[in-house]
């Protein structure tokens, strides 16, 4: 195996032992993206002579036997292009940011780089996270390392795609309605999308802020938990944060037997709404394989019910969209990014958003503004925010039998570029299975529960756990992990 | 609920968004698609039901009125499309 190749806790292990050096682990990565990303496209840039000396700065902590209190000292970790690292670019996929630089880092920088972690490189992302195929970047498609004419998914195509292809270690995605679990599925990584509240979002720049979380991209559940350990916790910052504390994630996965805690007498629930027409017969039967696995660990499945599971979508694009309408108005050409002079403010305004948005992200201020609009609030945006009351609940319901729920993560594997492009609707119903979680509040991995056969495309087991939940929820994806292999396998690159 | 019928310009207008004719056309007929298939939430009863803005219940978070670090004045004008004198530059709003 190559460097790039390993874990988090392979290449702690190594790099505390000095068997290598963090500068060999990240020129590993380095040259990884020269040989596959101009196939892949995962990355919109990388400052390697800064991540080189991020990297001379871990080995000197290291010769001086500073890893204590650094989990991941030495380890790259590359993030998505809607995430502020002070002093490199920021353009979240969308050409109205220009030549924007960032003043300052996002809260969950700062914390990795605490962690000593090595923060570098952009990962490609639909525009403003708007997408779920990053067929919808305003600087080219991210190619799928399966299958190199399929997606990768979206809107955090370019974090799973780099983690799959072993480009980096790690990445941090941002997930609104499945953006960290669906590209995660499709591309064969495992994705995590913590319980709102759970990581500080400053320096995120905000999609729908009711709804948007950030979490890591990892090539295995322990590396998920050794990440949203060190991301996870209060903010003065973002007062959406929660003070609860931060659990030890990685070491409740080692529990009193070697094999880790046991997962025996946990109750998992299968919604049945979620066996719908649209499920693919492979999809299916990888999801139903999962169950057997965790029947034979000793969980026990209860079939439970979600009601209003069919109305999550139509609901996520009236409050999506009018959360981002809003959000989104501070792109104006006036502070920051580009400008298309008008005579007065209002056509400077209107002309640099016309020049500067894509077509969905355009699609979805006007929809947003739409359902927002004097006459129509009450008949769209407070009969959705009625609605996701009762999804919530569904959850919440089905959380006083269970201990997480499991689904697939998506309805089918990767799809192929351009397949979905021209129908929008078709692509949010993509999004069907993902969307519940972000508007109930709660956590949620995806993680390779298997294959398809001809292409070979990787299959993503969906588990949603409690708010703040995310222990228990690791537990049970690191035991069906350590049942499995799938997450071991690597793409054909 | 409304008709799912929009009038484009208008909320281009209001959401200070240029679009092209073409650009009219095609997102006028795409939006009609997706508001008919919002529809289907007029088929729950939410008489009584109170609405969620946000999953985790929080209210007034308030920190200390105190003076705190924050970006400086050449920080904040380091992105301006056009500056001088320390401002941001911008066309003419009175006459």
């Amino acid at each position: 195996m190559q460097l790039n190749q390993l874990t988090i806790s392979e290449l702690t292990a190594k790099l505390a032992r000095r068997e290598v050096s963090a500068r060999e682990v990240l020129q590993s990565c380095l040259d990884q993206i020269g040989r596959v990303d101009g196939k892949i496209h995962a990355f919109l840039s990388h400052d390697a002579d800064d991540a080189l000396a991020q990297a001379d700065a871990a080995d000197k902590l290291l010769s001086e036997g500073g890893s204590a209190g650094r989990p991941l000292l030495g380890v790259p970790v590359a993030v998505k292009d809607v995430l502020a690292v002070k002093d490199q670019p920021l353009n979240c996929g969308s050409k109205i940011l220009g030549q924007f630089v960032s003043p300052y880092n996002a809260t969950v920088v700062d914390k990795l780089k605490a962690a000593g972690a090595i923060v570098f490189g952009r990962l490609n992302m639909d525009e403003f996270a708007m997408g779920s195929s990053t067929e919808n970047s305003a600087f080219g498609v991210t190619r799928n390392p399966w299958d190199p004419t399929r997606i990768p998914g979206g809107s955090s195509g370019g974090s799973a795609a780099a983690v799959a292809a072993d480009e980096v270690i790690a990445a941090l995605g941002s997930d609104t309605g499945g953006s960290i679990r669906q590209p995660a599925a499709l591309c064969g990584c495992v994705g995590l999308k913590p319980t709102y509240g759970r990581v500080s979002r400053y320096g995120l720049v905000a999609f729908a802020s009711s709804l948007d979380q950030i979490g890591p991209f990892t090539k295995n559940v322990r590396d998920a938990a050794t990440m949203l350990g060190v991301m996870g916790g209060h903010d003065p910052r973002d007062s959406t944060s929660v003070p609860q504390p931060v659990p030890d994630y990685a070491a409740a996965l080692t529990g009193s037997s070697p094999d880790g805690p046991t997962i025996k007498g946990l109750k998992l629930g299968l919604p049945k709404e979620y066996l719908i027409g649209g499920l693919d017969a492979e999809v299916k039967s990888a999801v139903d394989a999962a169950v057997k696995t965790f029947q034979e660990l000793g969980a026990e499945i209860v079939e439970i019910s979600l009601p209003h599971t069919d109305y999550a979508v139509a609901t996520y694009y009236i409050i999506a969209t009018a959360e981002a309408s809003a959000n989104l108005a501070r792109f104006d050409g006036i502070r920051y990014g580009r400008r298309v002079d008008g005579a007065d403010p209002v056509e400077l305004y209107s002309k640099t958003r016309g020049a500067g948005f894509g077509d969905e992200v355009k699609r979805r201020i006007i929809l947003g503004t739409y359902v927002l609009s004097s006459g129509y609030y009450d008949a769209y945006y407070l009969r959705a925010q009625k609605v996701r009351t009762l999804i919530r609940n569904d959850f919440l319901k089905a959380y006083e039998t269970v201990d997480a729920i499991i689904t697939p993560t998506t309805p089918t594997a990767a799809f192929k570029i351009g397949e979905k492009s021209d129908d929008p609707l078709q692509m949010y119903l993509s999004d069907i299975f993902t969307i519940s979680c972000n508007l109930a509040g709660i956590c949620g991995i995806s993680l390779p529960c298997g294959f398809t056969k001809n292409p070979k495309l990787p299959i993503g087991l969906q588990l949603l756990g409690r708010p703040f939940g995310e222990a228990t929820l690791l537990q049970i994806a690191h035991a069906y992990e350590r049942g499995t292999g799938w997450h071991s396998e690597k793409p054909p690159l | 609920m409304a008709s799912a019928e929009i009038d484009i310009k208008y909320v281009a207008h209001l959401a200070r968004l240029q679009l092209t004719p073409d650009e009219e056309k095609k997102l006028g007929a795409q939006l009609g698609h997706i508001l008919g298939y919002i529809e289907k939430l007029n088929e729950l009863d939410v008489a009584g039901v109170e609405p969620t803005a946000h999953a985790v219940p929080m209210v007034n978070v308030t920190r200390p009125d105190e003076i705190r670090p924050s970006l400086s004045p050449e920080d904040a004008l380091r992105n301006a499309p056009a500056r001088a004198n320390g401002l941001f530059m911008v066309p003419k709003i009175v006459e």
